[in-house]
């Protein structure tokens, strides 16, 4: 109690100094207007005497006293009041021991440095030391200080700092270096080449704490250099759930740009399904036609980032829910945008100023496409006790939302609305009426005669509102509505409102032909009134006079004349000026040119009617949810949102690790054995088989997604028809394309009921089910710990509106299709799980340090059938098969399976890639499992690293490679423990010495045609009836060869292709069906590989089973 | 990105400035109270202000302007969530956001807004970081302080800022375990003059007060999660698993917070539970006016309603209300236009009403439109969506909390129009 009353005691001291010091300044000069004060403008003699004890308290040996006086100083800061007169005594505390003084010290420093750059520079040498602090948060508050003393001359040390925090290990002052660049380079803009070397370093950080940031270093100092992204794009994505919400933003704005360079457009069949007019124009062409339905495939890393940013639109954070709205609305197909509106719509219920934007953003969004906020109208209707801002912005969209089937809803609103208290508000209502009333013809009438009740209304306001609106309305259809305007000319007396009255004279006088009797009479009293009139009356009258000369001579020349004189002398320039137009025009006289001859048709011309449009309608053109947007003109460092380019630009730029060209090597090498690696990362070992696994069936994923593409179109329409159903359905809207697709397909096999008996199958271990469809078996390892992560996340796909026990029920006949498992070893406990955020756990982020690159890069690496070049591509399909290594009972307890990946082996090109799963069955950890250097046959093997103990229990997965130089000699190793060693062998099947390719059609005849005589073989089978559709050809194919599937033309002819591994022979396999046959042909060099492959594709088309 | 920040009380006076760039002079805020002028009311100031060479971006909350100055281009969104993050923080602090509690507290709220942002851009928002980082000032500390000479700024970097789970500080402990959440829900609402629906839905949150020790892993179940229509999360809660399984799986953050939002919508029927029968006029002679207003209970499940208040924003023309309660009090500020009519309980068996007269400004038209009613109320222990939370697991450690689940349905928004 003792210290807090001497402390308050202390800083009411301060305060009744200080409102001296605020009277002196009163008094003084400046008048006291609320916001003078300026910070330099407060050197008085109390305060000089104040600061000079504030001096000797900072000169004092004491701590405690230094302290006081610097908070003293901070609150003298915080004030705006000036303080740097201090600096000197400031500065010497520097390097104090006392973390709370040096950090207020560090605050002083950063607001003073700028006006005391010699001062400053004693502190340097001061942050130069601390910057080798052990204390990772010393070394970034140095850093974060030491980039915010804006002195040019430590400019280079600043460089320097830079640089050497950006190699940092500690995430944080990683993250601060990245901060620091950006204030390095507002000071100093030449430095920029070499800070955008350090931002280049930093992208490739995989810390989800530097991201953020880096990406907003790199928003201001290079935002054009999008080639800086190209290698990070796919980690940035899967980073993304995990960056701090802040960073998000960022990254997920930067995204929308460089994805707008880089994918050709999703809207191109939209396009051709809304406009007929457009078919139309392509009809003619026959040309543009056939382009424009080729069915467009949409890039997968196109694909994998709407995937990734959508859980976000759960974020709490509304900043990040309208980035990713604003990425869906730039990027994603026209039918999966709706799954925004909700969030959105969540949006209102935020503060006031939230609400503001997300309303504008609303507003622009419902222009182009009524239907997304539709069924969420009643969000929208007007509280008394709203904002007027807010009031007018939903005004706004309701008008925007009005058709023909709710305009009665709307109108019955609006009329709640004409009468609120709020004048502004119910003018801008009536306006609002006005525009509906012109969108939507079948209520005009109605509109015009509630607008006409509405001039009898007391306020000013609305019957001038109504008359103009009314005005507008009536110069699309005047005729019919000749009492209108004689019920106004009888109002025209009550009403004051200048533009009001403007706007009914230009009407009489527009339509004086309508009322031939009212007319004249309404001059007459104008005449009387001239004199009174505001400026903006006047010229009507004038205009008035002269149709009605122009019209009705006989009774309205004198007025006329008569009017033309009081303008003639007006005060206002303007109205002399018109009316000396005028006469010139209708007087017919000597010196009046050829022009007076055609004054009627000048002032008679038919006007068009004007069209009331949104303020919102060209809003567009500005980015979503960005500042600019906001204030509807470009605010500076607004970075244009580029049109999607024509053709897609280089897609292989995104792959990661290019050991070399990509047509040789096939994909990317994938590190799969790089433990050390992981712990750079928040995650354990354990996950790094996770991510293996992962990895396999992720590709399988993305290239299934290709492999039928015969079937998107009709899947995206299915899509759409379930964007449409406002239930709950949104998950499977959204879901990935490939997801959509298994879907279907499930439909599909439940219908053939084939795939019951595996299903069951699929339960049981790695290995012992060979025969089982290998689809199925990715859940197989979930055997061994909690499935749930994988097995509902599928079940929610399939059946998203089922109860929680229909689930299990309804995810057994599916998982055929099943996807990954992902976390299968995940332990309650364990945070893993977090990355679960995506929706699809294809591209759950990072189980460990390799895959998230990986996965993505595999993903990259599937072209689209467009390409005309053959390019390697990843598996269309990869097998969970395991095939066995060693029995426990043979290993003593250590038993080893292994499993081909179908991946491009990072060992060597031409290595096979296999994965070996150790489990240790025995009781007792097994130690030093490594693979003896002497290989007994004449392989390359590449080693796994060996493995330094095992766990009884515990099963551990490592990768390896082999070069089977294409042969399918077995692979003879020693597998060895500390104490045994094992021979075992590898007999790889001939399908699995292959890497899919990919190719055009045409190509692929063109290759095929050199391929012929000797080293083709072919072979008629009769195929079973369940194989003859073409997914089951395709299954069947590449599930016994890694192929590549070659988009077909034709109906009845299915082709694959591929490589194999060591010296990169083309295997082209092709399949056609005639009913009940089918004549399978294999082309390549390697003719015995031919033989054997027939072999196998002929067993595995003619075997009924799966 | 934030250039600098003004804070400015809402009479104007501005009393807080940071900066993280160089220093722009206070005098853009000039600007500011132009707009803030022009709009009378403050709710009315337009959040994004153009100056010629910055923007303004500000938010109005407890009775304070956070006034931000931008530069380039940014999402206005990200300004705004962010001043309003600095505004729960300092509540969070301070146990209130005021002018005076800034005022007492300036040296922790500048360290505060100094480790918020960094060069304009976020760096710690996360309240379990930054009170590693920055002590909340207690009485017991600032004793211990004085004598010890220690400090309340932190000397190491908090783990959360490192770690996949910011929001948790490592090493918690307490003796008494426990976990309370409170369902909330507020029922928005338009009702029409004769006690018809036109719009309602109901938007809920889970706040948690979660005290337990080390890591837990929580699982929150509800009997009916099909209800919510749509949710936000905390950032602690694996959307994944919500997507499958319906369940809230989370390790929590330390002490209070928000755990979720969902959202009710209108396509679903919404239980109204109060109506209102009023008769409010003004007579065009005499310039007076009657007022009559009962409030009655309509589906309540059974609970009773509580702090019901009626809240009246009258024509600018009523001079005063003479009026009579047979329940509760009224009060009517010629100020402001405000009617409040504060009821208390309602006593189904004796409806509560309010009768009496208006006086008008003489001469003055009279109103053409009644004024809406805004109603306040609240109901214990019901959640008025129907949504119970079934179970709460907690994995991972081995002590058994004490768990709690709190229900409360209130009004929001809601309005009936007369």
């Amino acid at each position: 109690m003792l210290g807090m009353s001497a402390n308050s005691v202390s800083y009411n001291e301060q305060g009744s100094v200080e409102s001296g010091v605020d009277a002196a300044q009163e008094n003084s000069s400046i008048p006291a207007s609320i916001s003078s004060g300026g910070a330099a403008s407060s050197l008085f003699s109390a305060d000089y005497k104040k600061n000079e004890d504030l001096k000797e308290m900072l000169e004092s040996n004491k701590e405690s006293l230094k302290l006081e006086a610097m908070k003293r100083i901070v609150g003298l800061i915080a004030k705006g009041k000036n303080a740097s007169e201090l600096f000197p005594a400031v500065v010497k505390n520097v390097a104090s021991k006392n973390i709370e003084l040096k950090k207020l010290v560090y605050v002083y420093l950063v607001r003073y440095a700028e006006e005391q750059q010699d001062l400053a520079l004693l502190s340097i040498s001061t942050f130069q030391r601390a910057l080798k602090d052990p204390n990772q948060l010393i070394r970034a508050s140095a850093l974060r200080v030491l980039s915010s003393i804006r002195v040019p001359i430590i400019v280079p040390i600043m460089m320097l700092a830079i640089k050497e925090a950006a190699t940092d290990l500690s995430p944080y002052v990683r993250k601060t270096a990245a901060h620091a660049i950006q204030k390095l380079f507002s000071l100093d803009p030449d430095q920029k080449e070499h800070l955008i070397e350090v931002i280049e370093k930093l992208l490739k950080d995989k810390s989800t704490l530097v991201a953020g940031s880096v990406v907003m270093a790199f928003e201001e100092v290079c935002p054009d250099r999008i080639d800086l992204i190209h290698k990070n794009y796919r980690k940035l994505c899967n980073l993304l759930v995990d960056v701090e919400e802040w960073g998000q933003v960022v990254i997920i704005h930067m995204l929308t740009r460089y994805a707008r360079t880089q994918f050709v457009s999703p809207w191109r069949e939209d396009a051709v399904f809304d406009e007929n007019s457009e078919k139309a124009f392509y009809d003619s062409e026959e040309e543009r036609r056939v382009d424009q339905s080729k069915p467009y495939i949409m890039d997968p890393d196109h694909r994998l980032l709407l995937r990734n940013t959508k859980p976000l639109l759960q974020s709490r954070n509304t900043a990040v829910v309208m980035a990713v709205s604003q990425l869906y609305w730039h990027l994603s197909p026209k039918h999966e945008l709706s799954i925004i509106t909700k969030s959105l719509v969540r949006l209102l219920r935020s503060h006031r100023e939230v609400q503001y934007i997300v309303l504008q953003n609303i507003a622009t969004m419902s222009i182009q496409r009524k239907g997304m906020f539709e069924p969420f109208m009643k969000s929208f209707y007007v509280r008394s006790t709203d904002a007027t801002h807010i009031k007018t912005l939903k005004l706004e969209i309701l008008t925007n939302l009005a058709n023909e089937a709710n305009i009665s809803t709307i109108l019955r609103e609006f009329q709640t609305y004409v009468k609120s208290q709020d004048k502004a508000f119910a003018a801008a209502t009536i306006q609002a009426i006005g525009c509906c009333a012109t969108n939507i013809s079948e209520v005009t009438d109605t509109c015009l005669n509630g607008l006409v009740l509405l001039l009898s209304n007391r306020d000013e306001t609305v019957v001038a509102e109504s008359v103009v609106v009314i005005k507008k309305l009536l110069q699309t259809q005047p005729s019919q509505h000749s009492d209108i305007i004689k019920h106004m000319a009888k109002l025209f007396d009550n009403i004051t409102v200048p533009m009001a009255r403007a706007s009914i004279l230009w009407l009489m006088g527009e339509y004086c032909e309508h009322v031939p009797k009212i007319a004249p009479d309404v001059l007459r009293k104008m005449a009387k009134t001239f004199t009174d009139e505001e400026d903006i009356v006047k010229l009507q009258i004038v205009n008035l006079a002269a149709k009605l000369y122009l019209t009705n001579s006989k009774q309205t020349k004198l007025l006329t004349q008569y009017i033309l004189n009081l303008g003639k002398y007006d005060q206002n320039y303007d109205i002399r000026d018109r009316t000396r137009f005028i006469r010139q025009l209708i007087v017919p006289n000597e010196k009046s040119g050829a022009l007076s001859k055609y004054a009627r048709r000048i002032l008679m011309a038919p006007k068009p009617a004007p069209v009331l449009q949104s303020a919102f309608k060209d809003r567009d053109r500005f980015q979503l949810g960005t500042l600019s947007h906001t204030l509807n003109s470009q605010a500076s460092g607004y970075l244009e949102l580029s049109d999607w380019p024509a053709v897609a630009p280089d897609q292989s730029v995104r792959n990661v690790e290019v050991v070399e060209p990509v047509k040789e090597a096939g994909a990317p090498a994938l590190s799969k054995s790089k433990p050390a690696k992981s712990n750079e990362k928040f995650y354990s070992d354990s996950e790094e088989e996770e991510g293996e696994e992962e990895e396999g069936s992720n590709s399988e994923d993305s290239s299934s997604s290709s492999s039928e593409e015969s079937v998107r179109e009709s899947e995206s329409e299915e899509n759409s028809n379930d964007s449409n159903k406002s239930s709950s359905s949104q998950s499977e809207k959204s879901s990935s394309e490939s997801d959509s697709e298994k879907k279907k397909k499930t439909l599909k096999n439940k219908k053939l009921q084939q795939q019951k008996p595996d299903s069951k199958d699929r339960k049981q271990k790695n290995g012992n089910a060979v025969k089982v469809e290998s689809r199925s078996e990715s859940e197989s390892g979930s055997e061994s710990s909690s499935s749930e992560s994988s097995s509902e996340s599928r079940s929610e796909l399939d059946s998203d509106s089922d109860s929680g026990t229909d689930q299990k029920k309804n995810t057994k006949p599916k998982p055929v299709q099943s996807k990954p498992v992902i976390k299968v070893e995940k332990k309650e406990v364990s945070l893993l799980d977090l990355d679960d955020f995506s929706p699809a756990p294809v591209t759950t982020p990072k189980s460990s340090i390799l895959s998230p690159n990986l996965l993505s890069d595999l993903q990259g690496l599937l072209i689209s059938p467009t390409a005309s070049a053959l390019q390697a591509s990843s598996p269309v399909f990869v097998p969970e098969t395991s095939h066995e290594l060693l029995h426990r009972m043979t290993g003593k307890g250590l038993s080893a399976q292994y499993r081909f990946t179908r991946q491009p082996c990072i060992y060597g090109n031409s290595m096979v890639s296999l994965q070996l799963t150790l489990s240790n069955r025995t009781d007792q950890a097994l130690e030093n499992i490594h693979i003896s250097e002497k290989s007994s046959t004449g392989q390359n093997i590449h080693r796994f690293n060996a493995i330094e103990r095992l766990e009884p229990q515990a099963s551990v997965t490592v990768s390896m490679g082999v070069d089977f130089n294409d042969s399918t000699q077995t692979a003879n190793f020693q597998l060895c423990t500390k104490e045994d060693e094992f021979s075992v062998s590898i007999q790889p099947a001939v399908g699995e010495l292959l890497l899919p390719i990919t190719m055009s059609e045409a190509d692929f005849t063109k290759e095929q045609g050199k391929l012929v005589g000797m080293n083709e073989s072919s072979a008629t089978i009769t195929i079973t009836p369940e194989n003859v559709s073409s997914q089951s050809v395709n299954r069947k194919v590449v599930s016994v060869a890694n192929l590549g599937v070659i988009p077909s033309g034709q109906e009845n002819i299915y082709r694959f292709a591929g490589k194999t591994v060591s010296s990169g022979s083309l295997v082209l396999v092709s399949v056609a069906l005639k009913d009940p046959d089918a004549m399978i042909t294999i082309n390549t060099e390697k003719t015995v590989m031919g033989s054997m492959l027939l072999r196998q594709v002929k067993t595995a088309l003619t075997n009924s089973g799966p | 990105m934030i250039h600098s920040v003004f804070l400015i009380s809402n009479a104007g006076d501005l009393f807080l400035e940071k900066h993280w760039k160089s220093v722009i002079s206070r005098s853009i805020c000039d600007y500011f109270f132009e707009a803030r002028e022009k709009a009378v009311e403050p709710d009315n100031v337009p959040p994004v202000i153009r100056t010629p060479h910055h923007y303004l971006i500000n938010i109005y909350r407890e009775k304070i302007f956070f006034v931000s100055v931008i530069q380039t281009e940014v999402p206005p969104l990200f300004v705004i969530e962010f001043l309003h993050r600095v505004a729960e923080t300092f509540q969070d602090y301070f146990g209130e956001c005021s002018e005076t509690t800034i005022k007492d507290n300036v040296v922790i709220v500048y360290e505060l807004l100094e480790e918020m942002l960094d060069n304009g851009f976020p760096l710690a928002t996360e309240s379990n970081i930054l009170k590693e980082l920055i002590r909340p000032p207690t009485i017991l500390r600032s004793m211990v302080n004085t004598i010890t000479g220690s400090s309340n700024v932190g000397e190491t970097l908090p783990t959360g800022q490192l770690s996949t789970i910011p929001w948790r500080r490592a090493g918690v402990k307490y003796t008494n375990n426990e976990a309370y959440f409170d369902v909330v829900e507020e029922i928005d609402a338009i009702l029409d003059k004769s006690g018809t629906t036109v719009f309602a839905e109901i938007q809920g949150v889970i706040d948690a007060c979660v005290k337990l020790s080390g890591m837990p892993d929580l699982t929150l179940s509800f009997m009916n999660p099909r209800l919510l229509d749509d949710v936000s999360f905390h950032p602690c809660v694996r959307y994944k698993r919500w997507e499958s399984e319906r369940v809230i799986s989370f390790i929590p953050p330390d002490g209070n917070f928000q755990l979720m939002s969902y959202h009710i919508s209108a396509q679903n029927l919404v239980a109204i539970p109060v109506y209102v029968k009023q008769n409010i006029s003004f007579f065009e002679t005499g310039s007076s006016g009657r007022l009559d207003i009962t409030v009655g209970p309509k589906q309540t499940m059974g609970k009773t309603l509580e702090c019901l208040v009626v809240t009246v924003h009258m024509p600018k023309v009523v001079l005063s209300a003479n009026l009579s309660a047979t329940q509760g009090t009224y009060n009517y500020d010629p100020v402001t236009k405000i009617l409040v009519w504060d009821i208390g309980k309602l006593n189904p068996q004796k409806l509560p009403n309010l009768k009496g007269s208006l006086s008008l400004q003489s001469g003055a038209p009279k109103p053409e439109e009644n004024p809406s009613l805004n109603i306040d109320l609240k109901i214990q222990q019901l959640a008025i969506s129907g949504l119970k939370v079934n179970r709460l697991d907690v994995y991972g450690e081995k002590y058994k909390p004490f768990k709690g689940v709190k229900y409360v349905s209130k009004a929001g928004k809601f309005q009936v129009r007369t």
